[in-house]
Formats: structure tokens, C-alpha cells, sequence
């Protein structure tokens, strides 16, 4: 039973799957049940998991993803051990910490310290091995200054540090995470990313749940995806990011329905998305230092007035390197009535260094609260050709010149 | 079965009312027990007071009532400590019990997202309640010192009282907790259940005013009831009537300790049927 077995799996699943039940009408109350005591409340099946199957190797950072109701916080929970299985077996290889969210038991009338100490013991540590942790946590989450600070009073951004720097304090050697990246500033966000390294280097097992496909791409050496409950394919993290795109965002928005008539979910859809190259022409490869285009051809299927257009370049790693939106330049997009469509361009100067780049592109309606009309992510990929690739992200036009100064009178060294 | 088991190591069996290992399980009911505790303590200017206040004021009102208008407690050795002693024991079962009510449903952060023997809920509830218990009994023993009641060696058999006193609290504890989560009910069935239970346990009334010895043996089968005499005749006045002499003959005690020990066994049967699935009735 030791962690250490040799050839052994850190996490087994076998065959496992999970079904809720959904109540058509709740019998909340004893006179309701007393009332009708043989009526059998009836209800829905969900079928949240059905027969999966899968080992996770120790030392594996294992990505499992899917889109919203897909099962996979299920299946996380289920390893967890906080959901039963109906069906089937789960085993694992050493000590499991589970982090479905950040700072589970925070009290917001305690001190950060108390906290610290409260979520350790919550997510599997001794109320000593707790203690001892609680400095080398606020260091990590540099708030020290606020060690008595209650955490009511905290912003939530503070709140979420502290609850990160509890989780990679606590020794296991099977992490299961369920989204929790997306969370602080950019500075912060950087240094969980440079944990995840750190936990990936440190030959932790780390099952990772997410739909934050560059991220899977980043760190999972594999990755599974999972769709209406079942395992659709598990195999390289590039071609699960791949194929979920290719399943949630098919080439043009237009979901095909049962009776094969085709439909749209959005108020409006992208119909096409491409490259131009500076004569007009398609291109998908496009020469570095030379302007290029991108062009999406919307049609709107309600009326709309002065839509937000957004576009958005990313890399290879998932760094976005470029986005605009219609308002930074002119809010007056236009009047667009069910029906009509309107073809966007924007071109720009390409800069960027040799690789290639996805776009990602948006159409939502004015205002703060930007309800999207329709989106596309990847809608359309280039790559920049070149033959310098300076390393950077971008290669900004820029010219080098070396001068010498005129010395200042030499102070006399000491 | 068992050398595949060894193959791929642990099994995870899903939630329990106690899966998770007994030291996870005392040390989660210590730490939820003992911040709910120091909320409380602190949380407020006069901590400690309010924590005194609510059985004080109880204890006013009745003394005033019963001494100067029923005059029920009048000739009744020590009665200001006996109805104060009542009402501390008492409250003790109020909150254990009335706490654990919706302590799951408020619990939910952690019933969802962790995994843990779910048993330390109702228990923390139960342990929060001996700690504030314990605070009361400080006054209670100053009020009763300053009295005149003697320091005796029977006072050694509070901490057993105190001991049996929680089991039944913890019977009816498991079984409502677990109840609530499906019937929302329970709650002003429960506050309507310890009313009656106030009045049927020897608090404001010494239990030989009752009128026969059928009333009185009655009375006593009364778990709390049961303590609370033995608590009078050990600790504040061996004059009255230990809880043997009330039910009418110490092997007729066994009733009030089965119906204790019934209670923890069918609550934690309840607590235990229902605990694997509580995270997704929640």
C-alpha cells in the first residue's frame, strides 16, 4: 500500500459512472411526504459519467477538459471522494490533496493567520503542521503587513493569494485542481504559473482541470477530454485542445440541430474568418515587417445597433500579444438589422516574431456588461514569416545606435 | 480482489460519516469546533457576557416568578442554584441539539468541496456547546460556593453526568442534522420539541412537586430530566433526591440510559445512511 509500488498508477479509474437525480418537484417538508405517503417523487436521471476509464501515471500532469456540464468537476469530485461513485472503481497511489476551490473554510471575521491555519487543516493537514506553515505562506503570498488583518477586509484578490499560497503548501502527492488559475493579477497569475511548473518539475501528480486550452498545452504531458459525460479521447495535449476546439467551436457557428436544419445559438454568427495578406489576397502564411489583414464576414440575426467588434492574437504558448476592440477607435459601428452582414477588417503592421498565431474574434453588443453576439476561438490562424526570430514576443521597429558619452570628471575611487 | 487492491493502492469509496481517518476526524472537529467558539468569544465586545447573559436573564425572570409570585421553589434548599444549574444543563441540550439543526446546510462550503468524515459536523456543534458549557459552569460553581452549598466528593460524578448528558445530545444532533438537509421542517418541529423538553425536565419545578409517584417516575425516565436531579442531589444539595430515588429504584435508571443510548444508535444510523449523498442533496 505504499506510495512507492513500483509500475503502480498514482490514480486508477475504472469503468466509473455517476448518475443525479433530479426531483421534478422537491418534497421539502414532512407534511407534503405525510400527505402523499406512497406517491414516489418522481424524477430525472443525469447522467454526469458514464463508464470511464483511465490511469493517470505518478509524476504525470494530466489535463482534463471540457466544456461547461461535461462531467469533468464530477469526475474530480468523485476522485475526491466527495461525490460516491454509483458504478465502477477509483483507486489511488498516495496522499491525495483536493483544491474544487480556493480557500475552503475561510472565515471572513478571522485574521489571515487563523485562516491560514483553517484552510491547512481542511485540505489534510494537522492543526500543528498548520501552524508551522503559516509564515512560510504569507511570505509566499506577500502579506505579511497583513498577517492580523481580518479577511473581511481583505480585497479579493488578496483573498485569493492567501488562498493559493495554503494550497501549494500543503504536502500530497496526487493534486487534483479544478480551475483555479484564472484568479489574481497578472503578476500573481504569473507565479502560480511558475508553481505549476515548480509542482511539474517536482514530479507531482497533478490531475488539472480546466478550460483554459493553452494552459493544458503548456503543462499537461496528456490530457483527456470528456464531453457529456464520457471520455471522447485521451492522448496529447495538443490534439485534445485541438479536437475540443473543434467540438465546441466548429469552423462556422452554425450548430446543426437534430432535424438537421441548421440553426444558430447566437444573436449572431461568424461566418467566415480568414488572413489577407497587404494585396487583398488570402494568406494564411504572411511576411513578417509587411502589413496583413484580418477579416471576418458577420451576419446578424437580430437588430443591433453599434456593435463591439474584438479582435485578439495569441501564440503558440497562449500569450496574447495583440487584441483591439471597435472602441477603442469608433463606437458608431452602424445599425445592423436581423438579416444583414457586415464583413470587418482590420489591418495592422506585422510585427510579430516568426510562428504562428490564432485569433480570436468577438462581436457583442455596446455597453459595460458586453453581451457577446457571437464568438470564434481559434476563428482564423496565420503565421508570420521571417528569418529573424529574435526571441521575443514582438519585433518592434526600432533602430540601435551606440554612443559614447562624454566622461564626467572621475570622483577619486576609494 | 485484495491483490488488485494492493496493485493500484488505495480504493476511494466516496463520502462517509466516517471515512477519512480518526485523526483527520479530531482534529477537523477540534479546529471548526473551537473557531466557532472563538468567533463567538471574540467576535464581540462582551463575549464571555452574552455567552452568560442568555441563561442569567432566563434565571432572573424565572426566580423572580417562582419565588415571589407562584412561590413554587420557596421551600426548596438552594433553589436559585438548583434552577440556575437547571437552566445551564439545559441550554447545553438547546444548543447542541438546536445548532446541529442546520450546521450541515451551513457547513455547505465544506460538505461540497472537501472531503472529510462528515460526522465532525454535528460533533464540532456538539464540542462548541461543552466549551460554552463549561464557561456557565464557572458561574454556576461561583454562584453556588457563594450560596453555601458544600464542596463534596460527589461532585466527581459531574464530569459523567456531563459525559451522558452529550451522548444524548449527539443522538439527536446526528438525526437532525441529517434530517434537515431533506425535510427543512425539522427546524420548528425541533424548537417546539425543546420547549416541551423544558418543561418536562425538572428546571423550574423540583421533581417531587409532582403530584404522585407515577408523575415522578415518569419525569425521570426523561434523560435530561434524569441528569439534572442527579446533578442536584451530587453537587448542590444531598438532601434531595438522587435520580434513583426519583424513578422509583436505581435498576429503573436503565430507562433513561437505554433511551439515551437508543437515541445515539438510531442518529447515527440516520446521520450514517444519509452522509455518502449529502453533497449532492445539498
Amino acid at each position: 500500500m505504499s506510495p512507492s509500488q513500483d509500475n503502480a498508477p498514482a490514480v486508477f479509474v475504472d469503468s466509473v459512472s455517476k448518475r443525479f437525480r433530479i426531483p421534478h418537484e422537491r418534497v421539502h417538508t414532512l407534511k407534503e411526504r405525510a400527505l402523499h405517503p406512497f406517491r414516489r417523487a418522481t424524477h430525472d436521471d443525469l447522467q454526469a459519467l458514464r463508464d470511464v476509464s483511465f490511469a493517470v501515471q505518478p509524476g504525470e500532469f494530466f489535463g482534463i477538459v471540457g466544456r461547461n456540464g461535461s462531467g469533468k468537476s464530477t469526475l474530480l469530485k468523485c476522485l475526491a471522494g466527495i461525490y460516491a461513485v454509483d458504478s465502477g472503481v477509483i483507486y489511488v497511489n498516495g496522499r491525495v490533496a483536493t483544491f474544487i476551490e480556493l480557500g475552503v473554510g475561510f472565515n471572513p471575521d478571522l485574521a489571515a493567520r487563523d485562516n491560514i491555519v483553517l484552510n491547512g487543516v481542511m485540505l489534510g493537514l494537522s492543526p500543528a503542521e498548520a501552524r508551522e506553515r503559516v509564515d512560510r505562506v504569507l511570505d509566499f503570498a506577500e502579506l505579511h503587513e497583513f498577517e492580523e488583518l481580518k479577511l473581511k477586509n481583505y480585497s479579493s484578490g488578496m483573498q485569493v493569494r492567501l488562498a493559493f499560497s495554503v494550497m501549494i503548501q500543503v504536502d500530497a502527492d496526487i493534486l487534483l485542481i479544478d480551475e483555479v488559475l484564472a484568479v489574481g493579477d497578472a503578476a500573481f497569475q504569473q507565479k502560480c504559473f511558475d508553481e505549476f511548473r515548480r509542482l511539474r518539475e517536482e514530479r507531482k501528480t497533478i490531475l488539472f482541470v480546466t478550460h483554459d486550452m493553452p494552459a493544458v498545452t503548456r503543462f499537461c504531458h496528456r490530457a483527456m477530454l470528456v464531453e457529456r459525460g464520457e471520455l471522447v479521447t485521451i492522448g496529447d495535449p495538443g490534439e485534445v485542445a485541438d479536437r475540443y476546439i473543434s467540438v465546441n467551436f466548429p469552423g462556422n457557428a452554425l450548430a446543426a440541430a437534430p432535424g438537421g436544419q441548421p440553426v444558430s445559438e447566437y444573436d449572431a454568427d461568424i461566418l467566415d474568418a480568414w488572413f489577407e495578406e497587404e494585396h487583398g489576397d488570402r494568406h494564411e502564411y504572411l511576411p513578417q515587417g509587411r502589413p496583413a489583414t484580418f477579416r471576418a464576414r458577420v451576419r446578424f440575426n437580430t437588430e443591433v445597433r453599434d456593435p463591439v467588434f474584438v479582435l485578439g492574437l495569441s501564440n503558440e504558448h497562449g500569450h496574447k500579444v495583440f487584441a483591439t476592440s471597435t472602441t477603442w477607435v469608433d463606437e458608431n459601428t452602424g445599425q445592423f438589422r436581423a438579416g444583414d452582414e457586415a464583413v470587418l477588417g482590420v489591418t495592422f503592421e506585422n510585427q510579430l516574431v516568426p510562428g504562428r498565431y490564432t485569433a480570436n474574434f468577438q462581436v457583442a453588443r455596446p455597453g459595460s456588461g458586453a453581451m457577446v453576439l457571437a464568438q470564434l476561438d481559434p476563428a482564423a490562424s496565420m503565421v508570420s514569416t521571417g528569418t529573424r526570430n529574435s526571441g521575443g514576443i514582438v519585433d518592434l521597429p526600432h533602430e540601435i545606435d551606440i554612443r559614447r558619452p562624454v566622461r564626467a570628471p572621475e570622483e577619486s575611487p576609494a | 480482489m485484495t491483490t488488485q487492491a494492493a496493485h493500484f493502492g488505495r480504493p476511494i469509496k466516496g463520502p462517509s460519516a466516517l471515512s477519512g481517518g480518526r485523526g483527520r476526524l479530531l482534529s477537523l472537529t477540534w479546529t471548526l469546533a473551537f473557531t466557532d467558539f472563538k468567533l463567538k468569544f471574540f467576535g464581540s465586545v462582551l463575549g464571555y457576557l452574552w455567552q452568560l447573559v442568555r441563561p442569567l436573564l432566563l434565571f432572573g425572570v424565572l426566580y423572580v416568578v417562582f419565588t415571589h409570585v407562584v412561590r413554587l421553589g420557596s421551600d426548596v434548599q438552594f433553589y436559585p442554584v438548583v434552577l440556575l444549574t437547571g437552566i445551564v444543563l439545559y441550554t447545553f441540550v438547546a444548543e447542541a441539539t438546536g445548532g446541529c439543526v442546520s450546521a450541515v446546510v451551513d457547513r455547505e462550503g465544506l460538505v461540497r468541496k472537501i472531503q472529510f468524515p462528515r460526522i465532525v459536523i454535528p460533533l464540532s456543534v456538539i464540542v462548541t456547546a461543552y466549551l460554552n458549557l463549561a464557561l456557565n459552569l464557572i458561574a454556576v460553581f461561583i454562584f453556588a460556593i457563594a450560596s453555601g452549598v458544600d464542596i463534596r466528593w460527589s461532585w466527581l460524578e459531574l464530569p459523567f453526568l456531563l459525559a451522558f448528558l452529550g451522548v444524548f445530545a449527539t443522538g439527536i444532533g446526528m438525526a437532525l442534522s441529517a434530517l434537515y438537509v431533506r425535510y427543512r421542517d425539522v427546524r420548528p418541529i425541533w424548537e417546539v420539541g425543546l420547549q416541551l423538553l423544558f418543561y418536562a425536565s425538572p428546571v423550574i419545578y423540583p421533581v417531587e412537586k409532582l403530584p404522585n409517584a407515577t408523575d415522578q417516575h415518569l419525569a425521570m425516565c426523561n434523560p435530561l430530566a434524569a441528569v439534572i436531579q442527579q446533578v442536584r442531589h451530587s453537587v448542590i444539595d444531598p438532601t434531595a433526591p438522587s435520580a434513583a430515588q426519583a424513578i422509583g429504584g436505581a435498576p429503573r435508571l436503565l430507562i433513561p440510559i437505554a433511551i439515551t443510548f437508543g437515541l445515539f444508535v438510531l442518529g447515527f444510523w440516520i446521520f450514517n445512511r444519509e452522509a455518502p449523498r449529502i453533497a449532492e442533496e445539498l
